[in-house]
């Protein structure tokens, strides 16, 4: 919404939609699914693309190129903050770009955030001069100490990655958000639409999802209904929603009401 | 006609063309090499299937109804093995999660009106002890079987030499086009091979050819993939896998085709990092890890090799076939995970285009033209 910018490491966005390029059927749908979400933003693995690859033929980040989607490139797969510090700057190196989304995952079984390494990765690449965007736990300390070392944003999972459970803690989440003076972004844990409009009624300043679409049996049609959803969600969160009541109050004016003749009925 | 491309795609189409009285002729400094050489050889048109992909299973279907008789007449042609065991495939799930994702698989099949068997994690065992014994449940798919991808190569190579195809053992340079039409081919050695058809089959570098027009470029991508070679037990009964043993572990997708002269072959891989084919540490482990998951005995077993390919990826995962935007030039290219599977079919398919100048139709759909379109539809205003 051209009114409601969304601002990403100085850069301003239309779409609140940040988009992962992993587990999609084919590069077809990858496409349609893409284009489908509206998205301006996309992260691709530095580990599983190799920018070498950028001049074939119909590679992933071509397909970015001629949709005009920013490339973000992300550290996943890497378990110490020295193996993300270095894919960072070789992504740097290949792309262009000082922006990173920073993953340091603690294992292969839940692909969990490792904190401290995180936070040390974090300091060490936004003194390097980096735009440091951290998926981090939904922990508000870490969220806020990750702040403090200077990261243009705050990145918490609603549940693990790839999961579809939702925001399992909501609570969390309006505290990293109340507390936040920069852009705090739902990543990992989407599951359907209604997972990414909650984020953003909660104050979330965006979505980052991947899985949800490019693993949903349509992935073109689900990455439809997250643009939706994000937008509604937006759209909710700066309205105001009512506060919830115990009991009903009718919405409809009870003041001049007609008063139905027993003699005469209406229909 | 002139074919670029020496690999398996490459072959059967120049074969077939012999066959059908063509003067053929082949370049590729290497005929019967490329993906062939590491591909694990499943036939797996129902394991294989993928959602958004029904119009793929169709060739896939009709290319594996063709196995038996393909590989009796090449088999008369050459006298070669080829390898081909119909032995059935067995997919399992070794955790809740990926029960669910099998459960799904097991209904797209069914609506799709295929026959695949749901067993339970002790039926699975039953079939195959080596199985872990955390199998929660599997698919039983008896249709989905297996041929030896680099016997397959040597008897096409075999059976092109005996139908008198020309191998030209050098890179083809570049395409010669004269006023908007494909003419032939001029090798690195700068030889100029003149054809009435060029039928371009180079695998994962069919993007690459010099003196192509850019719009008839087929979008083919190299998709890296990583496959391990081990050996079996020679004698001991029972046998350490009957059949091809295959899945997703935590998301990744794993396989091990168990061939009859003892190798078992582990795979793959799915990278996109270009034409690297470098075997990595983490390529190896990933795949060791999950294939002691699923069969602990490997870890006792001899590796013999570790190798990495390039399958041709087009957008949808779908194969090229039939003439391109430009005339004289076909494409047989972008078979992606399918090369071995879709060989016959690729064969019968190409002859028909090369003798009528039209797709059959159960190709149709698979015609080059089909990404013209949508090049035309998402050009920016």
């Amino acid at each position: 919404m051209a009114d409601d910018p969304f601002v990403l490491g100085g850069t301003s966005f239309t779409s609140r939609l940040i988009m992962g390029t992993g587990g999609a059927p084919s590069l077809d749908v990858l496409e349609r699914s893409l284009v489908a979400s509206g998205t301006e933003l996309t992260t691709v693995a530095m580990r599983r693309v190799s920018p070498g690859a950028q001049g074939s033929h119909g590679s992933v980040l071509s397909v970015l190129d001629r949709l005009g989607i920013r490339v973000l490139p992300n550290t996943a797969g890497c378990f110490t903050a020295g193996e993300a510090v270095l894919t960072a700057r070789l992504a740097r190196d290949a792309l262009g770009t000082d922006v990173v989304k920073l993953e340091v995952i603690a294992d292969e079984r839940t692909l969990l955030p490792d904190p401290i390494e995180l936070l040390d990765a974090a300091e060490t690449l936004v003194d390097d001069g980096f735009t440091v965007l951290p998926y981090t736990n939904d922990d508000p300390v870490l969220a806020r100490k990750l702040e403090d070392v200077g990261c243009a944003a705050v990145m918490p999972l609603g549940s693990p990655i790839g999961s579809g459970l939702g925001i399992r803690n909501p609570h969390n989440f309006q505290l990293i958000v109340e507390h936040a003076r920069v852009p705090v972004i739902l990543d990992a844990g989407a599951g359907t639409a209604s997972d990414a409009a909650f984020a953003m009624e909660l104050g979330c300043a965006g979505v980052m999802l991947a899985s949800a679409v490019t693993r949903a049996q349509e992935p073109v049609l689900m990455a439809e209904g997250m643009r939706h959803a994000v937008e509604a969600g937006r759209l909710a969160y700066r309205a105001g929603r009512i506060p919830r009541r115990h009991f009903a109050e009718a919405s409809s004016p009870v003041d001049g009401i007609a008063r139905l003749d027993p003699e005469r009925p209406a229909f | 006609m002139l074919v670029v491309g020496g690999g398996i795609i490459g072959l059967v189409t120049a074969w077939r063309a012999a066959q059908r009285g063509f003067t053929t002729a082949l370049v590729d400094p290497a005929p019967g090499g490329g993906a062939a050489q590491v591909a694990a050889g499943m036939l797996a048109a129902v394991t294989e299937l993928h959602h958004g992909e029904q119009t793929l299973l169709g060739l896939n279907l009709a290319s594996a109804r063709r196995y038996p008789d393909f590989v009796a007449e090449l088999t008369e042609a050459t006298g070669a093995d080829l390898g081909h065991r119909q032995c059935g495939t067995l997919t399992v799930a070794l955790d809740a999660d990926d029960r669910a994702h099998l459960r799904e698989l097991h209904a797209l099949q069914q609506r799709s009106g295929l026959e695949s068997q749901w067993l339970s994690g002790r039926e699975c065992r039953r079939l195959e002890p080596m199985l872990a014994p955390g199998v929660r449940g599997g698919l039983r798919v008896d249709g989905d079987h297996q041929i030896d991808p680099r016997r397959l190569a040597g008897a096409l190579v075999t059976a092109c030499e005996r139908a008198g195809v020309a191998f030209h053992r050098t890179w083809a340079e570049r395409l010669t086009v004269v006023r908007d039409r494909a003419t032939g081919v001029v090798t690195a050695d700068g030889t100029a091979l003149p054809a009435g058809q060029v039928v371009l089959a180079a695998g994962s570098l069919s993007g690459r050819l010099a003196g192509v027009p850019e719009d008839v470029l087929p979008p083919v991508r190299p998709v890296k993939g990583q496959v391990l070679r081990l050996a079996m037990p020679e004698r001991g009964a029972p046998p350490f896998l009957s059949r091809t043993v295959r899945a997703v572990v935590r998301g990744s997708h794993v396989y091990l085709v168990p061939r009859e002269n003892g190798e078992l072959v582990v795979g793959a891989t799915s990278e996109e990092l270009g034409w690297d084919t470098t075997v990595t540490a983490g390529g190896v482990y990933e795949l060791l890890r999950d294939a002691h998951e699923l069969v602990p005995g490997i870890t006792e077993l001899p590796l013999t090799e570790t190798r990495a390919g390039l399958r041709p990826g087009s957008p949808d995962n779908a194969p090229l076939l039939g003439p391109s935007g430009l005339p004289g030039l076909l494409l047989a290219t972008g078979h992606h995970r399918n090369g071995v599977l879709l060989t016959p079919v690729t064969g019968d398919v190409m002859a028909h285009v090369l003798t009528t100048g039209e797709l059959p139709e159960e190709a149709r759909p698979f015609s080059p033209r089909r990404f013209d379109a949508a090049a035309l539809t998402e050009q920016p205003a």
